[in-house]
């Protein structure tokens, strides 16, 4: 179509007024908006008012329909499957993860064994759970990897709270509605997460790379001890994240570290739980094993490894 | 009971004719609520796109400053940093009208072409305000959705066309 030839509009003065005034909005418009996006990028949770008003609105709709059909979240793990080998390939991989998630539940159980022994009525602190909810969307067209979660205020989250599913860390709490929640996903650029390896406590960090993958970096970067199928649980420094939350399992060795990937698929994930903060139970856990004595060296991981 | 409306010599409704691309557009930027769930990027912009169909198709349809209003809804929605759709979609609107007038005649190809290099940088421009550097792992992270897109927009194209129609009705 050939574009309108009203552009010039000659000698009449309104007309050039009005074209040049609305170039004048659209710069302005755009200005605003760079300044908006500064403002948010200085603070991820800016504006959080609109976007949590945004998903209360649509809510009852990703609700219904997570709950009709929890098929669609499937979609494109099942075309990766399909374009690596076949569907097979992606069966036995699936089964060989659930393998790796019990094996690495079944070491954080006999540790928290341990500790049961002196903590008892820590742990079950630690474990208690503040809603359960599922996911609902996705922010899908964006490299910044943000969930919906459909509990929200009402249900007792607050910002900061850990969300976890039985495989594994999901993510934590960014913006809380009344019924809703914004999740930032492990696999999100800025999300970090103090990790240590299930097999011996090597510290490291956990960050996400925005495609579905994580960066695991050892905090000992002298050693690059990492193998494909190393699995890493959260260590609770910080005290955000209770310990011993399956987290990520290394693909692929790399120059710094290695490529993880989360065990937790947010396409996968059914049911989450929101678990509250760390770090409220954390000072009771360090006084009382300062009390009991050193026996835990598993809490100061790999400072001191070679 | 109202008498059936002649063919000719007839005035569509002036609310569903303004209504129907403005809400077009909302509910391309509304898909991300729907619980379409991955852990990766893979939806190609559908609000954009929309957006760029209706705007290629009708160079006078909305003013100038369009990009402000559609790119704050879109920003609500679509989970980028707030302020990152207003700034890019202004942005294509006004080179869009500047390419209007340096262009004599543009076809569908040429529509393909120009919506193909601005989700191009609308994806790459919106990856770096999330924080990524502009390199091959941007590429590689934004890859998959741009051809997706590409692949896509003459079937957004017939959508929009078929609305551009039934408004007209």
């Amino acid at each position: 179509m050939a574009p309108p030839k009203n552009r010039r509009p000659g000698y009449s003065r309104r007309a050039q007024y009005s074209i040049f005034i609305s170039y004048v909005l659209a710069l302005l418009g755009a200005a605003i908006g760079a300044v908006l996006l500064l403002i948010s990028i200085a603070d991820p949770r800016g504006f959080a008012v609109l976007r949590t008003a945004g998903a209360e609105i649509t809510a009852p709709i990703g609700r219904t329909l997570a709950e009709l059909s929890s098929g669609i979240g499937n979609l494109g793990t099942e075309i990766a499957a399909y374009f690596n080998a076949a569907a097979k390939n992606a069966q036995m991989q699936r089964e060989l993860e659930v393998a790796r998630r019990e094996i690495v539940e079944a070491r954080a159980l006999k540790r928290e064994n341990e500790r049961l022994l002196e903590l008892l009525d820590l742990v079950e602190e630690v474990d208690r759970v503040i809603a359960k909810g599922r996911l609902i969307s996705a922010s899908i067209s964006s490299t910044r990897r943000m969930a919906t979660l459909s509990v929200g205020s009402a249900s007792g989250v607050e910002i900061g709270m850990p969300v976890r599913a039985p495989e594994g860390l999901v993510g934590r709490i960014l913006e809380v509605g009344p019924t809703t929640a914004r999740i930032l996903l492990v696999s999100d650029k800025d999300n970090v997460t103090p990790v240590k390896r299930a097999r011996d406590g090597l510290a490291a960090f956990v960050t996400g790379r925005g495609d579905g993958t994580v960066d695991i970096q050892p905090i000992n970067l002298a050693t690059n001890s990492l193998k494909p199928g190393d699995l890493f649980i959260t260590s609770g420094n910080g005290g955000l994240y209770s310990p011993n939350i399956p987290v990520a399992f290394v693909v692929e060795k790399t120059v710094g570290g290695a490529l993880g990937r989360p065990l937790a698929n947010p396409a996968q994930v059914a049911h989450v739980i929101v678990q509250p903060i760390f770090q409220l139970d954390f000072k009771a856990a360090v006084a009382a094993e300062t009390k009991t004595g050193a026996q835990d060296s598993e809490s100061a991981p790999s400072e001191a490894a070679p | 009971m109202r008498r059936p409306r002649s063919a000719i010599n007839r005035r569509p409704s002036v609310a569903k004719f303004y209504a129907i691309p403005i809400v077009s557009v909302m509910v391309g930027s509304m898909v991300s609520a729907l619980p379409i769930l991955a852990d990766y990027a893979i939806l190609p912009p559908l609000g954009l796109m929309l957006f760029l169909c209706w705007r290629l198709l009708h160079p006078g349809l909305w003013p100038l400053w369009a990009g402000f209003p559609f790119g704050l809804f879109d920003d609500i929605f679509s989970g980028q940093p707030f302020g990152s759709a207003i700034v890019l979609w202004s942005l294509i609107m006004i080179a869009l009208e500047i390419l209007d007038q340096r262009l004599v005649q543009r076809g569908h190809a040429q529509n393909w072409l120009i919506a193909a290099a601005a989700m191009l940088f609308a994806l790459i421009m919106g990856a770096i305000f999330v924080g990524f550097r502009l390199d091959g792992e941007l590429f590689r992270l934004i890859g998959a959705q741009f051809l997706l897109a590409v692949a896509l927009y003459p079937f957004v194209t017939r959508l929009v066309a078929a609305l551009d129609l039934w408004r007209a009705q």
